[in-house]
């Protein structure tokens, strides 16, 4: 009975996945919005499950497979946050575009239900099995727009680059069962705590960890999936999958890499610093030529990434709670930045291009206001929480003595921070190419609202959002 | 001290007003907005008289501090506070400020609301980075105060505009990243990111050197010296009156507040190594850049490189100390120094912003920049004429204005460390005063040249109000700059004390 209770919120979001399928069915497509109000429904009801079994310290449950501590508590939460943006924001736009369906939202909380599954992982295969169940409902939602073809495109190269990097991912993980006996990541741990522990096999198996992770990272050089899955899917798919799964990708390098193999840090930080520097220069430089604003979204992921990543380089408590701030703070980031691709869109033309931010400042001054403040966030330029999410990782990288690192890693963000000022200088500095007014529901506007100051509030007192990682991580 | 927090109301004031003036858009309310930026930034600078007035000047301590936990987790407070060095730059930034919204006031035409609230933003932020206490929440306000610049450039500059903000951008935020390295670095050594703490902080000479580096490029963009100051024509040129004003008599004054405010105080030893870098650098700027302001056809340009010159003078006067101190004779040549450095700082201040109010006012009427387009104004424009002349007069150095005691107190300096350098420095009378007469001769003196100039309309109230309070303050400091000194004198005593002593 204990272990169902552990499990409280996964067992809720299975169950309201059927619920919501099952009523979905029966619903004529006049009806449809209940759907969309169920499945924010569901996500409430699963958050109070997270937070009602809240622990205090970290319990295992089915033969340790599974775990729940505060962290993955706390980023369950944030996942269903996340999520609920996504809906809110997608709603009128699948309406326009004839998508609206049941599939995108029981498709997106199957994905969901991996990301949780993932962040309780406390065994080799249920990080696998959380992984595949995230992956494969993407693989659908990429493909959901069935009729157009680029959508389909990249629905195929996804598929075929992602198994091969899961493929990948388990090659790893039986070397690493091979070397130690074991697929729990408590015993793995104890197994390389020991004298030695550290052999070739083992080495083999890692490197084949680490390249599963920066496959779902999408860090440089397994990134080429990320900018065609990005601009080929819908742009509500497109702002899923650029959001809550960077919360799926910390919690695989943080249980394997952090949990499990941290005593092997001296030879994975190698190799993410090669990650992360090429995930930096790569992405930051890319970005710079793109002219569709998905593809650029796409670069500067790429390029945060790099970030992220440099936390977990540190190797400290310190940098393990600067790289989920990170992962918080940029899913935020995310959500408000394909929101305001969203809100540019009308019924028939899907706003892409940075041109069509021309003279939004124009338009309506108060949206252009909110997108500043993201893309002034992403730039890391204070007030906003962005730039505190940058001081964090640098500082963790400085105190673990990578002063090289945190170098590239500044002179980097400026580089980026041109094609990020080029939002702003649309928006603000070029006359608006048509001026019809901005057309979206009161919750839409009320949601991207509070979801752009919240980065400014967040910017204001980053104590808060920083306490809770320090708390909850180490 | 009466317990009011008098430094967060005049940091949150302006920004508080800002939004106001945001809120109440640039239709049909844009006159009520105005009135708001006004008034706002008139309460501001009333508001920062009681810091003069109760400023106790016998003391080197931090005044008016105020100290509230902000991210526990850094250590980092919400720490105001002020001394010699600041408070002269917060009154300049308040001083300033409502002239530059009456500049603006019928000129501004598009977005009028946005271009009111970004002024008032931007001061509450520059007087937030003259009076944190925190490196981080100096960081915030450094930084922060890159976006509503970027904007105003932007929306209500000249034709290159788009251009000349990204770069001013991206060249500043370049240099400030190194300086937060430098920031973390410490705070990672002396566990709070408190600037006192920092000053105290024992760092070897290689540590110091690193980090005088990281901070160099911070504030030399910032300042600008010489290699890096190319940005500043180009946002000069580009940018509307007021930013340019703002820009000249405030942004600049960061560069060289950052120098006696991070760079001395936590890395004496690395700036004594190195200060034949920055005296050289400060020569470059002062004679060859006054050179490169002789050949300047756009009269915007032509300020904009004589700022950097004066500039030059700034920089020169803080660094020579180590030289003077070296070479002591006794007397105190190091403290007119460092005296007439902080001086010369709050003078180019009201003197470039009076200058660049002076070409606003000419560009107003006949939207050109070029010498060429003008000449004989006097002929037209008799009271104007007579303001820029005063003004021209102080820039190149007149006795009796403010132009002339900084640059002077700096030459006296330096004439105790040796007498070339004096020498070189002092030639900046000559060059300071060629530029800028034959700027007046060319543009103000001799015949009307052309049909533009003889339809010139002398300038009305507001105009000669603004012009006016400037020229009134920049004789008074040339005149009686006692109470000025008397500001600076213990705060400069202390510093001098403290970078005397090796950290090492």
């Amino acid at each position: 009975m204990i272990d169902l209770q552990l499990a409280a919120a996964e067992v809720f979001m299975v169950c309201a996945i059927c619920v919501v399928l099952l009523v979905d069915v029966w619903l004529p497509d006049e009806r449809r919005l209940l759907t969309f109000r169920l499945a924010l429904l569901s996500l409430v009801g699963a958050a109070v499950c997270s937070a009602y079994y809240l622990p205090n310290g970290s319990v295992t449950a089915f033969s340790e497979s599974f775990v729940t501590d505060p962290a993955s508590a706390v980023m369950k939460i944030f996942a269903y946050l996340i999520v609920g943006l996504v809906f809110i924001y997608s709603r009128d736009f699948l309406m326009r575009a004839g998508l609206f369906k049941g599939e995108f939202f029981i498709l997106a909380l199957f994905a969901l239900l991996g990301i949780m599954v993932m962040l309780s992982a406390h065994s080799m295969l249920t990080m696998y099995l959380g992984l595949e169940l995230l992956a494969l409902s993407q693989y659908a939602l990429v493909a959901f727009d069935r009729d157009s073809p680029i959508a389909a495109e990249s629905a195929m190269k996804y598929f075929v680059l992602g198994a091969i990097a899961s493929g990948t991912l388990l090659y790893g993980i039986s070397f690493i069962y091979g070397v130690t006996g074991t697929i729990q990541l408590g015993a793995i741990a104890a197994h390389f705590s020991q004298p030695g522990a550290i052999t070739v096999p083992a080495l083999l198996g890692l490197a084949f960890i680490i390249v599963g992770v920066a496959f779902k990272f999408g860090a440089v050089p397994f990134h080429m999936w990320l900018p065609d899955v990005y601009q080929g899917s819908s742009t509500p798919v497109t702002l899923f999958i650029g959001s809550v799964p960077k919360i799926a990708a910390f919690a695989l390098a943080w249980r394997i890499l952090s949990e499990s193999l941290g005593d092997m840090h001296g030879s994975w930080q190698t190799m993410l610093a090669v990650l992360c520097v090429l995930s930096l220069v790569i992405g930051n430089i890319v970005a710079i030529a793109q002219s569709n604003i998905k593809r650029m979204l796409a670069y500067s992921t790429i390029s945060h990434v790099g970030f992220i990543f440099m936390g977990f380089i540190a190797g400290t408590e310190d940098g393990l709670q600067a790289a989920m701030f990170y992962t918080l703070v940029y899913t935020l980031m995310a959500a408000a930045a394909f929101g305001m691709v969203i809100l540019l869109s009308r019924s028939g033309f899907d706003a892409e291009n940075l041109d069509d931010f021309k003279g939004l400042n124009a338009r309506s001054p108060w949206f252009a206001f909110v997108m500043l403040m993201v893309m002034f966030s992403m730039a890391g330029v204070p007030p906003f929480v962005g730039f505190y999410a940058k001081l964090v990782v640098l500082g963790s990288v400085l105190d673990a003595g990578l002063i090289w690192l945190a170098i590239t890693g500044v002179l980097l963000a400026v580089i980026g921070a041109f094609y990020y000022l080029r939002v702003v200088w649309f928006m603000y500095f070029v006359d608006p190419v048509d001026d019809s007014p901005l057309d979206a529901a009161l919750d839409f506007r009320v949601v991207i609202s509070a979801n752009g100051l919240g980065l400014l509030a967040l910017g204001l007192f980053p104590g808060v959002l920083l306490d809770l990682c320090a708390r909850v991580i180490g | 001290m009466n317990g009011l927090p008098i430094l967060s109301i005049l940091v949150w004031l302006p920004i508080v007003a800002g939004i106001v003036v945001l809120a109440l858009g640039s239709g049909a309310r844009a006159g009520q907005g105005k009135v708001v930026a006004l008034a706002a930034t008139v309460l501001t600078f009333v508001l920062s008289l009681p810091l003069y007035s109760a400023f106790d000047t016998t003391t080197a301590q931090m005044q008016f501090v105020e100290q509230i936990p902000w991210i526990t987790r850094f250590e980092a407070y919400y720490h105001l506070g002020i001394d010699g060095i600041s408070l002269p730059l917060i009154l300049l930034t308040t001083f300033l400020t409502p002239l530059v919204v009456i500049a603006g006031w019928e000129v501004i035409q598009v977005r009028a609301a946005q271009y009111f609230a970004a002024f008032l933003i931007l001061e509450g932020l520059m007087i937030g980075v003259f009076a944190a206490l925190d490196a981080l929440l100096f960081y915030v306000f450094w930084e922060a105060m890159l976006i509503p610049m970027f904007i105003i450039i932007g929306i209500w500059g000249g034709e290159r505009r788009i251009y000349a903000t990204v770069k001013f951008f991206l060249y500043t935020f370049l240099g400030s990243v190194f300086m937060l390295i430098a920031l973390i670095y410490m705070y990672l050594k002396a566990g709070s990111y408190s600037i006192l703490d920092f000053h105290a902080l024992p760092l070897t000479l290689n540590e110091q050197l690193l980090i005088f580096l990281a901070f160099l490029l911070a504030f030399a963009v910032k300042v600008p010296m010489w290699p890096v100051h190319t940005w500043l024509p180009d946002a000069h040129v580009e940018a509307p009156t007021g930013g340019s004003v703002i820009l000249a008599a405030v942004l600049l004054k960061m560069g060289g507040y950052g120098f006696v405010r991070f760079s001395l105080p936590i890395a004496p030893d690395a700036s004594q190594a190195l200060d034949w870098l920055m005296i050289g650098l400060s020569l470059i700027a002062i004679v060859y850049i006054a050179l490169v302001a002789l050949a300047q056809q756009d009269m915007k340009k032509l300020i904009a490189y004589s700022s950097i010159a004066h500039m030059g003078f700034v920089t020169l006067g803080f660094f020579v100390v180590f030289s003077i101190a070296a070479n002591s004779t006794g007397g105190d040549g190091a403290r007119l120094a460092l005296q007439g450095g902080m001086i010369q700082m709050i003078s180019h201040g009201l003197i470039s912003g009076a200058l660049f109010l002076c070409v606003g006012v000419m560009y107003d009427r006949l939207h050109s920049r070029e010498i060429g387009a003008y000449g004989g104004v006097v002929n037209t424009m008799p009271k104007f004429a007579a303001l820029m002349v005063l003004f021209a007069l102080a820039n190149a150095g007149l006795p009796g204005t403010s132009g002339f005691v900084g640059e002077f107190f700096v030459i006296l300096g330096s004439f105790q460390a040796s007498f070339w350098l004096a020498f070189l420095a002092a030639t900046t009378l000559i060059f300071g005063a060629a530029y800028t007469l034959w700027l007046v001769k060319r543009v103000i003196f001799g015949e009307v040249t052309n049909d533009g100039v003889a339809s010139l309309q002398d300038i009305g109230g507001r105009e000669f109000f603004m012009l006016a309070v400037l020229a009134v303050a920049v004789l008074i400091l040339g005149i009686w700059p006692a109470p000025l000194v008397e500001l600076m004198e213990q705060t400069l005593g202390n510093l001098l004390i403290h970078v005397s002593q090796s950290k090492l």
